[in-house]
Order: C-alpha cells, then structure tokens, then sequence
C-alpha cells in the first residue's frame, strides 16, 4: 500500500482535518511507515474466524420505558460558542 | 512523620483514628504542589482551596463522631483530566477543550466523592490519552519524578507522576492499550486496568470505547485493591457496564501464593526486552516458586501481531469518538464563513498532530476500499488473541510478564517516530484487546535507578484475586 498526497488529501477530507504543509509532509511520511507496519496482519490466518469488536460480546442493553429527568437546557449550553433562543446556532445549512 | 510520603491507606489510618486532620493532610499536599508541580507537571489545574477545605471540613465533621462512609474518607485524590468534573474544567491535555466545563460528574467521580474522598486536581496526560509519554499534552510535557529527565509514561502520566512524586497520595487513571500499567512502571507505582466492564465509563471522554476502562493508581497494590473496591460496579448509564459485578477481596490472610499456576508466555521474554528487565522478572519467578506457586510456561502466538490489531482498533474507533469535536456544541471554535468550513477550522486549530494522525489512520482502516482488508481483518486477530488468553488460562491462575521493553525513555526521544512509541506498547495492549484485567507493580530498579515493573494478567472478573496476589508478591 503505498501513501500519496491523494490519498492524504482523501483523508483529510474524511477527517475533516486541514493538515498544513509542515504537518502533511510529516504525516504522509508516518502514515506511509504505520500502514505498512498494519500489512503485516496480511501474514495472519483467519480463515473461518468471527470478528470480535467487542472483549465480551453483548446484545442490545435496555433500560426500562420510564421518563426521567434530563439537565436543565442552560447546562448543556453553556459550553456552546454560539446560542440562540436556548438552541446551539449553526451557519446556514440549505441554501 | 512525613504525611505526603504515607500511602493512601496509611493516610486513612491515621485520619480515622484522629492522628491527623483533613486540614493538615490538605496542607501537606498543598505545600507539596506547590513546591514541585511547575517542574513535574502532573498538575494541568488544581483545585481551588477555599471549596476544597470547606468540602473537608464537612467530612471532618463525619469523621469526628465516628462516620466513616469509606476505607479512604477523608483521603485526597487526583483525577486524570479525561474524566468528567462537574463545575471542574476538564481539557483531556487538548486545545480543544482547554475551555470545557463538564455539567455533570463521571461515575466514577460521584462515587469517589460519596465515598467522602477529596478532589485535589486534575492531571496532565497525553492529547485525549492517545500516547505513551504524556508528550503530546497541549498544557506542557510532564516529568518524571524519579529522573526529570525521563518521561513519566502515557497517557495517564499525570496521575502516575502525582503519585509517585508525592504529590497525591492516589489517583485515578484511564487505560485503553496500557495507559494505566505503563507509566504506573516508569515511575515505580502500581496500577490496575480493571476487567473491562468493571468500572463505569460514563463521564469518560472516549477515546476508544470498546477498549477504555478507568482504574487506580497508587504507591502500592492494597492501596489500589481500596480505591476499585470504592469505583467499581455496574451503572445504567454505561451499557456495557458488568451486571452484577461486585469487588468480593479473598479472606484477609488467605495465602494466593501457594498452589497458585503462573503462566509466563515465552514470547514476553524475547530479546526485545531490556535484560535489566527480564533478569529482575526471572528473579521474581524463582522466589515465587520458593514460595509454592507452580511457573507454567504459555503462548501467546499471535503476540508479534498485537501492535497493529491494536492500533486499527483504537484508531477507527477514535475517529469516530472525536468525529463530535465540531465547534459547535462545546470545544474549540473557529468562526468560519460555512459550517463545513466551521467543522475544518475548528478541528485543525483544535486538535495536534498524534490526535489528527490517529483520526486520519482510523478514516483509513474504516473507508471503501480498505475496511475488509484492515478493520475486519484486525477483528479477526483481535478474537484470535482472546482465544489464544482464554486457552493460556486453561493451565494457569494468572499470567506473568512486562509492563514495557524498557524503563522510562528520555524526554523527546519516542515523539519523531510515532511507529517506535507505537512498538512500545507490545505487553500491554493484548489485555485491552480480550478485555482482561491487568495489575502493574513495581519489582525493582535498572542500573540508571529507574523503576522496573511487572505486569499480572487476569482471567475476566478477576480484578480482586489480582490484587490479592499483588499485595502478596515477595520484594525483589
């Protein structure tokens, strides 16, 4: 697998993530060396082997259908960088 | 009697049997941070005295008519900067979130706290714990106690650096492919990574969250063993917290030594490792056998594999753990034109360079084109380690080997090859990846006097009988 600037850019694409052109060279070069590293895994048998993404695998958890309490709207605002009527404010979405 | 150099449980003694006021141990470690903590920095912010000695007088008041909520009220704490505080800023050692005030407290923090137990700081540790030196914190590069020069280890070097430079008897740390057991070893304490479930992850800020557990550091095993006993448990509000989990310590006296199977897989003392290192663990081995614990050889086979299973993992989970850093419910935020624009800005002034590396690799593994050949690919390995554990623990009690390669590395020698620092984390990622819990424990001390530790590897659940035979371990 070999890492260029297209697939850099494809990436930070993705990752919405702008690199500079310091960072970028540096990253290519890392991201080049550690997939390469990851090819090693092609030398792994498994055939027939289950995924694991979980250490003990679980089924979908619920909790019991009952109302209760939620934070105040304030407190979960109160990090916003910009609110509005007690709603997070975005820029405009559909033009 | 020197207060800050007592372990935790030492502390609680004397302020259970009224030898020492809250205020006087509050003093102590005031003094002490201030003293030291601008050249350690284990510290990213401490907390404010007046709340603190109005909190403490509250438990004194407890104390002083014989309630004791707890085998550490009264005892203060350091808590790593990745665990929510209510009121308390919480930065995870990142610009992005240098400004972030939690509404709410983790788990882990509710419990530390009705526990009557004292929030003393937040500590330092590596951008949203992904690292293996506390090197990549935006708020400064931490020390380690032990020789300044050195890094304390990563991510929860903070905690490690606090406990071991006495300027927190106990601390609370994260480990999510060693961060707990490898700076507990580099600066010659000893930490537990729970089995993962054992401890509650709400008010964790996730890195990778199949992999994340909480868990204590401190000066020694018991004091870790009373720290989990007070956070472990299972909580409605992380569902893949273990029902029904209950921290049950053997019998006080039982012997875990004698008859106890240790396994030691023959891939852990391979050249790779420090022969500083593995002369001390062989030395170990001989006295536990003197002791009457049976040594069982084991394998773990797909050992050379770990690194890279590990890292496809933890980065395709990150990317989409930090996918919510957009600037505009909290964090960072850019003021840009657009909201894409908003999300680029924001993300690129926010987060360093290991943290974008890691997002961007996590893109990678889970993008069109690659994910069979990379995430599917490490999950398979991923079941074929767990296998290869639970067969190991068919023979044996418990498992035996190194925390790290080597001890503590100097400062700025792991940052230029990320894949080097990657390397280093071969011993202890495998536990993360099954799921396992691992104990961390200082045996002794290379020829440069720099701490060596010894890593002990459960059988799922088995967090207490880890600790027992911890606190049993002979001296080397």
């Amino acid at each position: 697998m070999t890492v260029d600037s297209t697939i850099v850019t494809y990436l930070e694409n993705l990752a919405r993530i702008r690199l500079t052109d310091t960072e970028r060279e540096k990253c290519t070069d890392d991201l080049q060396r550690i997939i390469s590293y990851f090819d090693e895994l092609d030398a792994v048998d498994t055939e027939d082997v289950l995924p694991l993404s979980h250490a003990f695998e679980q089924v979908n958890i619920t909790r019991l259908d009952e109302v209760l309490p939620s934070f105040p709207t304030e407190a979960i605002l109160q990090n916003a960088p910009r609110q509005k009527d007690n709603c997070f404010l975005v820029q405009r979405t559909v033009e | 009697m020197n207060i800050t150099e007592l372990t935790a449980l030492e502390l609680a003694q004397q302020l259970h049997t009224k030898r020492l006021s809250i205020a006087q141990v509050l003093d102590a470690y005031y003094a002490a941070i201030a003293e030291k903590n601008e050249e350690l920095q284990a510290y990213i912010s401490v907390c404010g005295k007046e709340l603190t000695y109005a909190r403490a007088a509250e438990i004194q008041a407890r104390l002083d008519v014989g309630e004791i909520r707890s085998p550490l009220a009264g005892v203060p704490i350091a808590v790593k900067d990745v665990i929510c505080t209510a009121g308390i800023p919480t930065t995870c050692g990142s610009r992005t979130l240098e400004h972030f005030l939690p509404p709410y407290n983790a788990t882990i923090v509710e419990r530390i706290l009705a526990a009557d137990m004292i929030l003393l700081g937040k500590t330092n540790c590596d951008e949203f714990a992904m690292g293996s030196t506390t090197e990549t914190s935006y708020f400064g590069i931490t020390k380690n106690p032990r020789d300044t020069s050195r890094v304390p280890g990563g991510s929860s070097g903070g905690s490690a650096a606090a406990v071991a430079g006495n300027l927190a008897p106990i601390a609370l740390g994260t480990d999510t492919g060693g961060s707990i057991r490898q700076p507990a070893a580099y600066c010659g304490i000893a930490g537990l990574k729970p089995t993962y479930g054992a401890v509650s992850r709400y008010g964790l800020i996730a890195y990778a969250s199949s992999l994340d557990q909480a868990g204590p550091m401190g000066k020694n095993a018991a004091d870790c063993a009373a720290l989990f006993g007070i956070i472990c448990g299972p909580d409605e509000r992380d569902s893949t917290s273990a029902k029904g989990y209950r921290y049950e310590p053997p019998l006080q006296g039982a012997m875990p030594l004698r008859g106890t199977r240790i396994g030691i897989p023959q891939e852990f003392l391979s050249e790779a490792l420090q022969p500083e290192i593995k002369q001390t663990i062989d030395s170990l081995t001989q006295k536990l056998q003197a002791e009457g614990a049976a040594i069982v050889s084991v394998s773990l086979p797909q050992l050379a594999y770990a690194v890279p299973t590990y890292y496809i993992m933890a980065c395709a989970e990150c990317c989409s753990n930090l996918s919510r850093y957009d600037g505009i419910k909290y964090g960072h935020s850019a003021d840009a034109e657009s909201l894409r624009e908003t999300y680029i800005r924001s993300r690129s002034e926010g987060f360093g360079l290991e943290c974008k590396r890691r997002v961007m690799l996590g893109n990678f593994v889970l993008s069109s084109g690659y994910f069979d050949a990379y995430y599917m690919k490490a999950l398979k390995v991923r079941r074929l380690i767990q296998n290869a554990y639970l067969k190991a623990f068919e023979s044996c009690d418990v498992i035996l080997g190194p925390v790290a390669p080597t001890t503590a590395p100097r400062i700025g020698e792991s940052l230029d090859d990320p894949l080097a620092m990657y390397l280093s984390d071969i011993y202890t990622v495998t536990v993360n990846l099954a799921g396992l819990p691992g104990l961390s424990l200082p045996i002794g001390k290379d020829s440069n006097g720099l701490p060596i530790g010894l890593q002990l590897i459960g059988k799922p659940y088995e967090d207490a009988f880890l600790l027992a035979l911890g606190e049993a371990l002979p001296s080397c």
